[in-house]
Formats: C-alpha cells, structure tokens, sequence
C-alpha cells in the first residue's frame, strides 16, 4: 500500500485552476520528485498536502487514512512534516531552538507544566534539548546550535529547517525546492544528506529545479504543467518524455 | 542547559547575591520613606502592580507578537470583579483569597473572548481590533448603572474591602520591631510577592514548550503552524495567561485604591503599559519590570518641575502639567533612540543588534557538513 495516495486533487484560486485533478502516489521508502516549470503548481500541492490550503475537491490518503480537511498541525501529528521554498525559520531564535519546536507536535507539557517544573515537564525539556542536539549533529549543524538562525549562511538555514521537519518524526518528509540557491558543493553534500534520511526510514518527497539532483536522487517524478499531471515515473523515462520536453522548452509550433 | 556545569562555589554566591537582594528589597520602603516620604512609598506600590500587569502584556505581545492595544480592559475586569464582590456596593464582601483567582478567571475568559474573534488578524489590524475592545469594556462600565445598577457608571466603587490576611487588614498601621508598618508598606509587600510569582512564572513559561510555541508564532505563524503548532489553541493561551495577569493585578489595584471607577482604565493606560514593554526590554522579564518601575516613577519625579521653577524663577513660567508631559515624552523619545531595543533587551534582541555589527557569515569560514566527504 503506497504511504500518500493523491487522487483528482483540485484547487483553484479565482478564475485561475491551480491544479486539476492532480493524482499521483508515493510509496514508502523512496524519494519522489516533483518537478515543471514555473507556476505549475507545485508548491500549490505542497500547501494542500500540508493543510495550509484547503483542496476543492479530490482527496489524500496517507498510511491508509484519509487526510481531509486536516488542520496544518493535524497534519504533521500524522506524519508529513515540509520545508519552505523561501526558508521560513524563526529567525531570531537559535539553530537549537528552532529544532526544539519541531517536537511541539510530539511533546505535551503545558502551562501547569512548565509553571510548577513538574519532573515529567522536566524530563520531557531534556528529552526534546538532547533529540534536537542529535538532529543537528546529523544535518551537521551541531557546532552553530547556540547561533541565531538569521545568522547562519544560506545552505546552513536550508539543512536546518530539514532538521527542524525531521524533529516532528514525519513518515513523510516534503521539501520544497531544497537545492534552491546552492552552490554546487553545498547541493552534493544536501543530496547524501537526503539519501541518508531515505536510508533511515523517511520517505521523500521533493519540488527541485535542479535537474542534476532530481535526476541523480529521485526514485520516481511526477511532472506538472498548468496545474495537470503531465508525466511520471522514472526520471530518465521522464526526461525524454514529448510532452515534458513541450512543457519546458515550448512547442515546435512556438518556436 | 548548561547549568550542569555551574560550580557548587558560583551556585553558593548566587543564593548569597538572592538573599541580600531580598533583604534591600524588603528593607527598600522604610528606607524611600525615611528619605522621600511616604508618598514615594505609594508610588512603589503602584510600580510593582504595574511591573505584574507588564509582565502579562509581555507574554501577548513580547512573546507571542500580538500587539495588544486594549490590555487595560483585563486590569478593568479584575478590578471590577474585585470592587462589586468586596464593597457596600452589592454588600458583597467575599475574602480576597477566593476573589483574586475569580478576577484572574474572569479576565481570563475576557481574553479568551477578545482572543478568538481576532485570531486571523495581526500587526495593525489586531492593535486596532484590541484598541476598541478596550474603549468597549470601558464603555460598558461607565454605562451599567442602568437600567439595573451594576457598575454604579461614572462614580464608581467606593469602600471597597481592603485586603485583610490572617484577620488583619492591610489598610491598619501596625507596629513591628520599632518599625511602623503603614498600610501603604503593608501593600508594598504584597504587591512584592505578586511581582515576584509573575517574573517567576514569566520566567519558567518563557523557556517551556509553550513558550517556545509562542515565540514561534511571533516569529513565523504559518512555519509554526506547519511544525504541529496549533496556534489557534496557543494563541489564545497567550490572550489567556495576558488577560490573567492583568485580573490578578485589578484585584490588588482595587483593594489598594478602595475605589475603583472607569477613568482608571483609559487608553492611556494600555499606552503606557505597552511603553513600558517595549521601553523596557521587550521579551526580557527584568527589562520589562525595570521599564515599569521607571515609567512609574519618572512622572511622579517630574511633578517637581512646578515647585523647582518656582524655587529657581520665583514664579511658575510653564505650565507644571504641560512641562512634565513635555519632559516626560521627550524622555521616552530620549530612551527609544539610545537604547532602541529597551533598556534591558532581552538576549535575542541583544544577539540582533550584535549581529547587524558583524555580518555573522564570516565569523567561521564554510565547511563541508557531516558526511559529505
């Protein structure tokens, strides 16, 4: 059974069709791409998958479950954490921090809690300190923890928000657009970043421009123009498919 | 978390530091009295209520980034539900040990209620949202004294029960030790402990996972939503626990005041409170109090401009009330630009500006992550 099952996913924004009738499926354990031009719907997707959108019509399955109608923070109770196309940190908390709320969905501690110091409350804040700790070791950040996130370069802020995701122990990981704004250094150590990830249990699923990348990492892409599934499967099938060779680079008619 | 380290030596000082501090503290009224009067004495007390209802501003919006324009309305609502269950008013008169935590209960339900149609809203369009409720609780109190008198309108309450522990009101002078124990020292410390149990919460809450959850919030809502934050459920929490401090602080108010009516509960109230948030330290506990002790005190410092000018002129060249809100705005303006982040910022504020120095980027050259090798 696939781990997310989209079926005819539809959404529209006024008079403009965002994605119609978009339905793909994603199996456990592999990295599956997500990829085409511009505007095509992309992140779209993404944001319905996640709850931040609320789909037309159509409906997710996710570990045999519906999906419909989550909240975002249901959401990833469930599972399915995302990253941002443009990096949403919270700036002005540190590196280690940051990490720290990703266990919020994971964590129970309230406001009785906190304020009498309770030992479960105590014990739980050094549960979620070490967790955080050993996520940043294993994205590599572990000598920035104390830093601001603000402060950290570029590729540093992508590999944390990753890390920050993985804190809500996702089944599902979406990342969108991971490798954008990389050099090309930072993207091949972000891609053996994500095949361990892949290696130790977390399924992917990722929008990406990088050719390169999606090529070389993805076990299956799915390709989307004008809010329509145009393509998928492997990406060197993909790649030579007429239709996503029209979609990128126009039509003969076109030109 | 890296407390573990501390030194059993550094931990000994530190309690040593903590116990004369309490001691200056307590001793602080006799010492103000004997040397500004007992007016001044006053004016301490009423900092420390301010210092609790700063302290509950700053969880709405030093942590949780919800401008809040309205906040005295919850101070209103302590009050009142203190002033009608304690005076002759309704002759009422229920201990304060039950009506302290049922004015906090109350204003928190009144935050809750504030909170919840306002949840999409931010920035501008909350502070407008909450400056109207503000001006409605107000409202509401000056016009409920019919057709069934509830509030008693615009006289307000009067001969409200001071308070009163283990059978002795804190409005009697006592003596103790050859010291005289006036009422106003009475409060001085009772106020104290109120102040004190506020930072202590502040400060337990801001480094909880809901305090986390908060700042998150401040920070970025829709990442904070998509890490499994119910902000629905938080924020309201912070409206919540705001609104609580800012009941428990009314109760005092109105047993201290023994009257309570709606002029007290003014905009400029709410101003002056979020000034003192923001003057001091905002998200910082011992800024924001800092902030509250100085507002406080420095218009009542600066009643002195009248009689100065008449000292050094031999008559009065500038209106004394005009001149000390004169002074006063321009000490605030004053303030904001040498210290823009507060006098006391909190750390991040602090690391901000740090940063805005020193580009951090180039503090450590680039290195290949784990693994990549």
């Amino acid at each position: 059974m696939a781990l997310l099952e989209a079926r005819e996913i539809c959404k529209r924004f006024g008079g403009l069709d965002a994605l119609t009738g978009v339905s793909l499926s994603i199996e456990r354990g592999e990295i599956y791409g997500l990829i085409g031009p511009n505007g095509a719907g992309k992140t779209t997707f993404f944001n319905c998958l996640t709850g931040l959108y609320r789909a037309d019509a159509g409906e997710f399955r996710f570990d045999g479950n519906p999906l419909r109608g989550g909240a975002a923070h249901e959401i990833v109770a469930r599972g399915i954490a995302r990253t941002f196309q443009n990096i949403r940190l919270f700036p002005n908390m540190s590196v280690v921090e940051n990490v720290m709320v990703g266990r919020h969905a994971r964590t129970r501690s309230g406001v009785l809690g906190a304020v009498f110091n309770t030992p479960s409350t105590r014990s739980e804040e050094t549960a979620v300190h070490e967790r955080s700790v050993a996520l940043l070791d294993y994205v590599g950040l572990s000598a920035r923890q104390d830093d601001l996130a603000r402060n950290l370069p570029y590729g540093d802020q992508r590999r944390l928000e990753i890390a920050r995701a993985l804190a809500t122990e996702p089944k599902l990981l979406a990342l969108d657009e991971p490798a954008a704004g990389m050099n090309a250094t930072e993207t091949a150590a972000l891609r053996v970043l994500l095949e361990r990830i892949r290696d130790d249990g977390t399924t992917l699923m990722l929008i990406e421009h990088d050719v390169k990348l999606v090529l070389g990492l993805c076990d299956r892409v799915a390709v989307l123009d004008y809010g329509r599934k145009i393509a998928e499967g492997v990406p060197e099938h993909v790649r030579r498919d007429p239709a996503v060779i029209n979609a990128y680079l126009g039509s003969s008619a076109d030109a | 978390m890296n407390s573990g380290e501390r030194t059993g030596r550094t931990r000994a000082a530190r309690w040593i530091i903590a116990a004369i501090t309490l001691l200056a503290v307590l001793a602080l009224p006799f010492a103000v009295e004997a040397l500004a009067g007992r007016a001044w004495v006053r004016i301490m007390d009423i900092a420390l209520l301010y210092a609790m209802l700063a302290l509950g501003l700053n969880i709405v919006v030093g942590y949780a980034g919800l401008l809040d324009l309205g906040y005295v309305a919850f101070f209103a609502v302590g009050a009142y539900t203190y002033a009608l269950l304690a005076s002759p008013h309704f002759d009422i008169h229920l201990s304060f040990g039950l009506l302290i935590p049922l004015g906090a209960l109350v204003a928190a339900i009144f935050g809750v209620v504030l909170g919840a149609p306002t949840l999409r809203l931010r920035g501008d369009y909350l502070a407008i949202v909450t400056l109207g409720f503000g001006a409605i609780i107000r409202i509401f109190i000056n016009n409920l004294n019919q057709p069934v008198n509830i509030t008693n309108g615009p006289q307000g309450v009067t001969l409200i029960d001071p308070l009163s522990i283990a059978g002795f009101p804190l409005s009697r002078t006592w003596s103790f030790a050859g010291l005289t124990i006036a009422s106003v020292h009475s409060y001085y410390f009772v106020f104290l402990a109120g102040a004190l149990a506020a930072m202590g919460l502040c400060a337990r809450l801001q480094n909880s996972r809901i305090g986390r959850a908060w700042i998150a919030i401040r920070e970025d809502e829709i990442a904070a939503r998509a890490m499994g934050i119910n902000t629905r459920n938080v924020k309201l929490l912070a409206f919540a626990m705001g609104a609580t401090f800012g009941g428990t602080a009314g109760g005092l108010f109105a047993s201290f005041q023994g009257f309570v009516s709606p002029e007290s509960f003014t905009l400029y109230d709410s101003i002056m409170i979020l000034c003192m948030v923001v003057l001091g330290g905002m998200g910082n506990i011992a800024g924001v109090v800092l902030g509250a002790v100085v507002l406080t005190a420095l218009p009542e410092a600066l009643r002195s401009v009248g009689p100065m000018q008449y000292a050094w002129f031999g008559r009065v060249l500038v209106d004394a009330a005009d001149l000390r809100m004169l002074l006063f705005g321009l000490a605030l303006v004053l303030m904001m630009l040498l210290r823009p982040a507060g006098i006391l910022p909190s750390k991040t504020r602090r690391r901000e500006l740090a940063a805005g120095r020193e580009p951090a980027d180039r503090r450590r050259p680039k290195r290949a992550p784990r693994g990549a090798a």
